[in-house]
Order: C-alpha cells, then structure tokens, then sequence
C-alpha cells in the first residue's frame, strides 16, 4: 500500500502506519490527517512534535499519561487530560497521533 | 482511521435469540501475519507448498496430545443447548459464530481425515475435505472466538470451543498462516518482554513519572520499583498498566497497597509482561517461553513471591499452568501460593485489618463489575470455591459506598466476554468487537437505567482497553470503564510521613 505525498509514493502498512519511519516529513501527516477528515492545526502539531521527540529518545511512543502529563506542563492543566487529546484524536492519541507523528502502533492490550 | 462500514448492534430491552444471516460476518478475517514474525515465533513465513498434507498431520498431532480435542470433537450430539450463548453470535447472528458452528468447522475436518465413516462415506457424516475455502472459514471464525468458554458452560458434555479454537490457531500457524496482532505481541515480548515493545528506559522513565505524579498528589512517596534485588514481591502485570488508561490507575493502586502494608516489591524489566499469547494461539512452546521470563527474572532478583496484576488470560496461565510451564518454584517462600493474584493481597490485607479505607472518596461514582472470561470460567482466587467472584465484589464493596451487580446471568461463571478477547483487540476486528460487546452493554444499560449505575470496573487489561473503545458506540464514556484498583488507591488512607 502506498500514500501519496507530494508526488511521492510513501510505504504504508495495511493500517496506514508508515513502513519506514524514516520516509516521515511534515506532509505526510497533513495528509494522513486529510484522510481522517481531520484539518492539523497547532494544537494538533504540539501533540505530534512532543510523540516524534520522545519516539527520538526512547524508541516507543509515551504513555498516555506521560502524554498528558507534558501536555498539561506545556499547555495548562485543563488541558493535560486524555478528553482534550481525544478531542483532536478522535481515535484515540495512542494510535492516531502516533500515525500522523510516523511512530509505530502501539501493540498490546492498549 | 477506517470509516465505520457497519452499524451498532440495538440494544434490546429482552434480549431474544437473533435471527440467523448466514455468512453475516465471513467477511471479518484479520490481518496476516508477517514473515518476521511468523519465524520469530518458529513458524512458517508464509503457507507453505504441502499445506494440506501439514495441517492434517499437525491436526494428528494435537489430537494424540491433547485427548480432550478429540473427546470434544468426536461427542457432540448437535443438542443445541450452546447455539444462543456466544455474544459474538448474537451480536452478528452468523450461524458459523454458534459454538457448534464453529466447533463444526473442525470437526467435519476431523472426520474426514481421522474416522473411519468420514474416509469411505464423507457425505453420510457431514465430513468435508480440507480445502482452500475451509481453510479461509477457519481463518475468518476462528479469529472471531475469543475463547471465553461461555458456552462450555452450557453444555451438557463440557465442550470447550476454546480448546478447538486455540487448536485450530496453532494448525494454521503450523502452516504459515497466523494472525498478525498476536503474532506481532508474541515476537515482541521474546524480543523486548513485553507487548507493547517497551524498552527499560522508557519503563523506567514512565515508572519515574508516576512516583512524581503519587507524591504530588497525596504528598507520600510511594514508590514503583524496578529490578529491585531481594525484594519480598516480584510484580508481574500486564504492560497495558504503564501504558494505557485506566489501567495506570489500577497499578497505582497496587503501589500503594504495598507501600501502606510495608510490603517490598518490584516489577522487572525482563518480564515486564503479565499477558501470555501464548495460549491465545493454542502453542505451548510459546507460551513455554513467555512463562520462563518471569521464572529467570524472579530467580535473578531473588524474590520470594509473585504476584500477578488485573490481567485476565495472564491469571488463568498463571493459576493453571504457571507451575508446569515454568516450575518447580521451590526457590520461593513456601507459605504462600505460587503465585497469587493482587486481589488476594489486597483481600487478606483487609482481612488482617492492614488497609484502611475512606469510600467516600469514590462516591461520584456507582459501581456495577464485570467477571472477566479468563478469571471466571478458568481459575480461582484465595483458595475457597467461587472466590474469584467472591473477592473482587468484597474489595469493591470495602472501598466504594455504591455497589450493583449486573443481571445473574451475565455475571459470575455465566459472563459475557467484552468482545475483545483471546487475541481479537485489534482495529481490524473493530466490527466484531463492536457487536460481539452486545450483550455486557444491554446488562450494563439496563444498570445504568435502573440504578443510576455510573462506572464499571474490571480487573483485565483486555476488558478495560476494549471497553474503553467499544463504549462510544453504545452512547457511553470512555472513562465508564474503571480498574479495581484504581477504586482502592483512591480510597485507601495512606499514612504521611512526618518529616
């Protein structure tokens, strides 16, 4: 399967998760989040920049708790909560913000 | 995100058996698996050329293993009394979700490979030749079992469709031809430890952040330690716990428990996994190799104890088998069981009047709980018939004001699988575990109605992640869906230092 981005043909999964990590830029996401009939505005970018960082140092995606907790540090605490992250992820921040952010999917009972 | 292409069961006021629509659901067949992981785990990459001829000699094999696969498939006497019991036929009404249907994709199998009438007069028996199409069948309907074994419940000869499920996984899986959630999870925690693939600094550092979280919180520094030698517990729970929510809530409550009743504990890096599916794929050399981490981890740290987390399946492997796939714990502390479940910690804590509870605290909420499969119908807790029923209620009472239970016949050993067990909590199923969620929403509905029942509580990692998904599609909250845990470490009194 493939994803057209910029008229590049990107590698992806039966999912729609990205099969080499390393092909993510900026686009991708917009248009994976295009595809969940989702608009990225900044809110969303804070989530996907703070995944793609925390992926960078310890190669898996944060718990949601971590997630929140450094949204709310970052954003305030109203909105430091997992509502405010299903907000913009409707599918949840683990699995959807992971794929816009190019991470794998969490696996497990999650 | 896929668009739903299927519509939300209705929730029916008296539930009646659904009319059958053959094939309703033979288009749900989930992801393969991938060569690595197939390998991985020691099977085939991809089917291989023989593929009949294998499956019919690994079928021989099972059935020379485990006597009870053919006592299962050779006594059905098609009595009917199994056909209504599975939710995930009356969430689909697909007569191949009946559990004789199911069983029945394997036994005309059997029976034209393994009896003497099926051999010289197949049609006579209902035998049928194993081809493509039946191997697609099996495929399809035996990923949509989630091996709950409900219906053995009901039948007459103790027919357990779980066991020819699993069987019928590892068959497949024996020719190259396995499903890629389970497959994946079981090639990770061989890797890793764990289903989520969750190295040790990212457990640390999540582990780090909720001994900050706690201590913000309540001002007590609970601790949640990690490879922590000579400690009295070693803690085996489900990574869903650092993980998801509100599974984290429920292992802040277990730390707690712990840290109030001055027991020492730690969790390990190489057996950061209670779940084992192992059994879900019916292979007992995987689950062999899962159970053996939490052998080498309890040995290396010199623990005395083990203690396993809310995880349903990792119980029953746990209770039933922990002993044969990874024994003999002689090197344990031979006054307690081996190994014993954090609801029986908690339970004999209350009893020796260690914990101390405020249920006030958990007065925005009223509870009803739902049995998870696994813990129910396959094994037991604080060695008294029923206790597996019996403790979780009485915690639950001793720490909220607010109880109901949920109609007598979807509880206890009568319950109904979330929808999301036995290896079928992936995306790709989300239509089966939509509708297979059918009848634990109409009990829970029907609780919500009737006494403003606001949250339900579970103790398995599978149940809780399912329901907090599935919920949205019967009108509910995600955060309906709590651990018992969480119950506990909010109400439990800590004492405070002084400083």
């Amino acid at each position: 399967m493939a994803l057209e981005v910029n008229g590049r043909q990107i590698e992806v999964d039966e999912e729609g998760y990205l099969s080499n990590l390393n092909d993510w830029e900026k686009d991708i996401a917009t248009v994976m989040a295009k595809e969940d009939d989702i608009e990225l505005g900044d809110d969303h970018w804070e989530i996907i920049n703070f995944l793609r960082e925390y992926y960078e140092e310890y190669q898996i995606a944060p718990a949601v708790r971590v997630l929140t907790k450094a949204v709310g540090k970052k954003l305030g605490k109203e909105k430091g909560n997992s509502k405010y992250l299903y907000e913009l992820f409707p599918y949840g921040p683990g699995k959807q913000a992971c794929k816009f952010a190019g991470l794998p999917k969490p696996t497990g009972c999650v | 995100m896929a668009k739903n292409t299927f519509e939300t069961p209705e929730v029916r006021t008296f539930p009646v058996i659904p009319k059958l629509e053959n094939s309703a659901t033979a288009h749900l067949s989930p992801f393969k698996s991938k060569e690595e992981f197939q390998t991985s785990l020691g099977y085939p990459g991809e089917l291989v050329d023989n593929w009949q001829e294998k499956a019919i000699d690994k079928m021989g094999d099972l059935l020379g293993k485990y006597r009870s696969l053919r006592v299962y498939l050779d006594s059905c006497i098609q009595c009917g009394a199994c056909t209504d019991k599975c939710h995930y036929y009356q969430g689909t009404k697909d007569p191949k979700n009946m559990p004789v249907g199911r069983q029945n994709l394997m036994r005309s199998v059997y029976r034209r490979y393994f009896t003497l009438p099926g051999k010289y007069f197949p049609k006579l028996v209902g035998a049928k030749d194993l081809t493509k199409e039946v191997l697609a069948d099996w495929y399809s309907y035996y990923h949509q079992c989630s091996q709950c074994r409900r219906c053995a419940v009901f039948c007459p000869i103790g027919i357990d469709t779980a066991e020819v499920s699993m069987a019928a996984r590892e068959v497949m899986d024996s020719i190259g031809v396995g499903q890629k959630y389970c497959n994946e999870i079981i090639s990770k925690v061989h890797k890793i430890g764990n289903n989520l693939g969750l190295p040790e600094p990212a457990l640390a550092d999540t582990l780090e952040g909720l001994e900050e979280d706690v201590l913000d919180d309540i001002e007590v520094d609970v601790k949640f330690p990690l490879d922590v030698k000579d400690s009295e517990v070693l803690l085996v729970t489900p990574s869903a716990d650092f993980f998801a929510e509100p599974h984290v809530d429920g292992l802040i409550g277990y730390a707690k428990v712990f840290h109030q009743a001055g027991i020492s504990w730690t969790l390990s890096s190489h057996a950061s996994e209670a779940a084992n599916f192992g059994m879900f794929i019916g292979s007992y050399d995987n689950m062999k190799k899962l159970a053996m981490r939490i052998r080498e981890a309890a040995l290396e740290l010199n623990v005395k104890r083990i203690v396993f987390g809310e995880c349903g399946h990792a119980w029953r492997v746990a209770y039933s088998f922990l002993n044969t796939l990874a024994g003999p714990f002689d090197f344990l502390d031979p006054r307690y069981p081996v190994p014993q479940h954090i609801c029986e910690i908690t339970n004999s804590l209350i009893d020796q009047n260690v914990l101390q509870f405020d249920k006030s605290a958990n007065d925005d909420m009223t509870l009803t709980y739902h049995d998870s499969c696994n813990v129910a119908r396959a094994s037991n807790m604080g060695g008294v018939m029923g206790g597996q029923f019996t403790i979780p209620r009485k915690i639950i009472k001793t720490v909220v004001n607010n109880f109901y239970d949920m109609d007598e016949e979807t509880i206890r050993e009568k319950t109904y699988c979330c929808g999301g067990g036995g290896g079928l909590l992936t995306d790709d199923l989300m239509e089966l575990r939509v509708k297979g969620a059918l009848p634990r929403m109409e009990a829970l509905k029907q609780l919500i109605d009737e006494k403003g029942v606001t949250h339900m509580a579970a103790i398995c990692a599978i149940c809780k992640s399912q329901f907090s998904k599935v919920f949205q599609y019967y009108d509910l909250e995600l955060d309906q869906i709590v651990s018992l845990h969480q119950l506990v470490s909010n109400a439990i009194i800590m004492n405070k230092k002084e400083v």
